[in-house]
């Protein structure tokens, strides 16, 4: 600043009151700077063109990493297609690029740390502090500025232009309603999948009806409803899919515990469950035919399949949901309803 | 006559010529590694010779003799009738796909009673897994071998990996590397296994594995979907080495110790000063 002579001690620096402190005569001392050590360079003439020589092969050895990343360019096309051209491709040139760069970082450091000085040098620190007289001119400076523009004066103009900063990125907040769903209720949506009574139960994803009499003991069978195959991506399948997808299994009908309510909701020993965690909605598939656990891989939430895929282990809050089936008059499994309770994790008005 | 003569002139130069030929030291330790190679090449040889023998007189085994087999090694658990015992589960139509699988892995014998059979080394020849596969089939009818069609790996490898990820992938990874069930249970890993452990495992569901029947899969998809995990087991992945292809586990650590410590080593060498 052109107040500002930059001497360095001046009174202007902020000194502590000793306060109640006691002043101890053989109080210890900052250490000085230890002396400068020459270093091999410094004093062999031979060792200096030696490090000199280390640098600039360095930088050569990059010029020829970086040529080399051109060269493998060529060298490995991937015109085949075959994952390991591409493979290939990419190492080679990443190895040449990465080498050349390292190669620079190695001869700078190498460049300051053993050719360049390295005579040590006290800087030191200006006091925070601004002058007297600067603090007052900048003050000064202010108040002029506020005259001038009538900032503070003006109030008309200041308010609006209050109003103004303040709506700005009210548009960005109001953009926020985009990602809810539209014309519809949220919570309708989170509480039903699209199972109805009725419905196919289909293969996953070739869309084909399930006999009963093909899911055999121990089977497990990825399972979406057979409407689904007829959405489109751009009417929301995987919406749909992601809330509707069903794991059926099939048990030995001794196995099964069954609550004298849905007692209808499996047929011979088959059942069919939601595949999301009612924790935080991962796909529960890992299934195991002989102690009929349910694993889900994210969080370990271990649900029983024997008993209503009741939470024998880990975070999940509520067992996962039944989707209750039937078969038709054909034989091929169907929906009775759609889930009885919404699918999934917790949310605001399910708990 | 000759030798005695030399010898106190050889033992008096000793001292004198103490230090051998710089060469000696290696020519030495050629020599050992010669030896050495040589004495395990050739013990090799031999057992790869056993080995052989033991296959070609086994070629000519019978149902008879799987069934001597069978009730030597396997009926302690199983019943000398596939009936079962209380210490393992009976056989009946499980058929031979399922003994291929099982004894071919070398999950059976079992070792001990434990959440899951591992696999092991296998204790049985080809010929005498098949003598007593053929004996179960013959005793009790079950699912048999699948067509060497449907082995040949060169079905929809595309389809097959979606078919392997909806249906596989949740338990074996979607690489194949395998991943932990519950209680000490594992899905273990895909690579190296024959097509035909893998068509088994799929149509008669092993121990906890879920059966994916032929209504379910068909031996088609059952074929595209070994056609795939070979076609990605030939080819490799782009990735570079996949550090098991478990996920963020391995990658994290190898970071962890290989990356910030290289950062941390090229720190000290940027701080340190020059000599």
């Amino acid at each position: 600043m052109a107040h500002d002579d930059g001497s360095l001690d001046d009174g202007r620096s902020f000194v502590p009151s000793t306060g109640l402190a006691v002043v101890v005569p053989d109080a210890p001392t900052a250490p000085a700077l230890p002396p400068h050590r020459e270093r091999v360079t410094d004093k062999d003439p031979a060792k200096m063109r030696s490090a000199v020589r280390t640098v600039y092969t360095w930088f050569y050895l990059s010029v020829a990493g970086s040529i080399w990343a051109i060269a493998a360019y060529m060298l490995f096309p991937i015109e085949d297609g075959r994952w390991s051209s591409i493979a290939e491709n990419n190492m080679f040139i990443g190895i040449g690029s990465a080498f050349a760069l390292l190669a620079i970082g190695i001869g700078a450091i190498h460049w300051s740390k053993a050719v360049m000085s390295d005579v040590e040098h006290v800087e030191h620190r200006h006091p925070t502090r601004g002058k007297d007289a600067t603090r007052e001119l900048a003050i000064e400076a202010f108040s002029d500025a506020n005259e001038d523009s009538g900032f503070g004066r003006r109030t008309m103009i200041r308010n609006s232009l209050f109003a103004a900063l303040i709506a700005f990125p009210l548009p960005g907040i109001v953009l926020f309603r985009g990602l809810a769903p539209h014309g519809v209720d949220p919570v309708e949506l989170l509480e039903h999948t699209m199972w109805k009574e009725g419905m196919r139960l289909v293969k996953d994803p070739t869309g084909t009806p399930i006999r009963a009499a093909d899911v055999t003991i121990g089977s497990a069978v990825h399972v979406i409803p057979e409407a689904l195959t007829e959405l489109s991506h751009h009417d929301g399948y995987l919406d749909e899919k992601a809330k509707a997808i069903v794991l059926v299994m099939r048990l030995r009908p001794e196995d099964l515990i069954q609550a004298p309510d849905k007692v209808d909701w499996s047929y011979d020993g088959i059942v069919a469950y939601s595949k999301v965690c009612t924790h935080v909605g991962c796909p529960v598939a890992l299934y195991e035919q002989h102690t009929h656990h349910l694993l889900c891989p994210c969080h370990q939430s271990q649900f029983d399949v024997k008993n209503h895929a009741a939470v024998i282990f880990g975070p999940a809050a509520r067992p996962l949901p039944q989707l209750p089936i039937t078969v038709d008059a054909d034989g091929y499994l169907v929906a009775r309803s759609d889930f009885q309770e919404p699918v999934g994790p917790s949310f605001w008005e399910r708990h | 006559m000759a030798t005695q003569k030399h010898r106190p002139k050889t033992s008096a130069k000793a001292p004198r010529t103490g230090r051998h030929s710089p060469w000696a030291a290696a020519a030495l330790i050629g020599i050992g590694l010669l030896v050495t190679g040589g004495a395990y090449a050739g013990a090799m040889a031999a057992t790869a010779a056993a080995g052989t023998a033991e296959t070609s007189v086994a070629t000519s085994l019978t149902t008879e003799d799987g069934k001597k087999l069978f009730q030597a090694n396997c009926a302690t658990c199983h019943g000398m009738d596939l009936q079962g015992t209380e210490n393992g589960p009976n056989l009946i139509g499980v058929g031979a796909m399922s003994v291929d699988f099982q004894v071919g892995t070398g999950r059976m014998p079992l070792q001990a009673q434990g959440p899951q059979a591992p696999s092991k080394p296998v204790q049985f020849t080809d010929a005498q897994i098949t003598a007593m596969a053929d004996w179960v089939q013959s005793v009790s009818p079950g699912p048999g071998m699948p067509d060497e069609r449907y082995l040949d790996g060169q079905g929809d490898a595309g389809r097959g990996a979606e078919l392997f990820r909806i249906n596989c992938a949740m338990c074996h990874n979607v690489g194949g590397a395998g991943g932990a069930l519950t209680e000490g249970k594992y899905a273990p890993a895909l690579e190296g296994v024959l097509p035909q452990h893998i068509y088994a495992a799929m149509a008669t569901g092993p121990q906890n594995m879920p059966v994916f029947n032929e209504m379910y899969l068909t031996p088609e998809d059952k074929r595209d979907i070994i056609s795939a995990l070979m076609w990605s087991y030939d080819n490799g992945t782009p990735g570079g080495y996949t550090l098991g292809g478990i996920g963020p586990v391995s990658e994290g650590l190898f970071i962890w110790i290989f990356g910030i410590g290289g950062l941390v080593a090229v720190s000290v060498w940027i701080t340190a000063k020059s000599n």
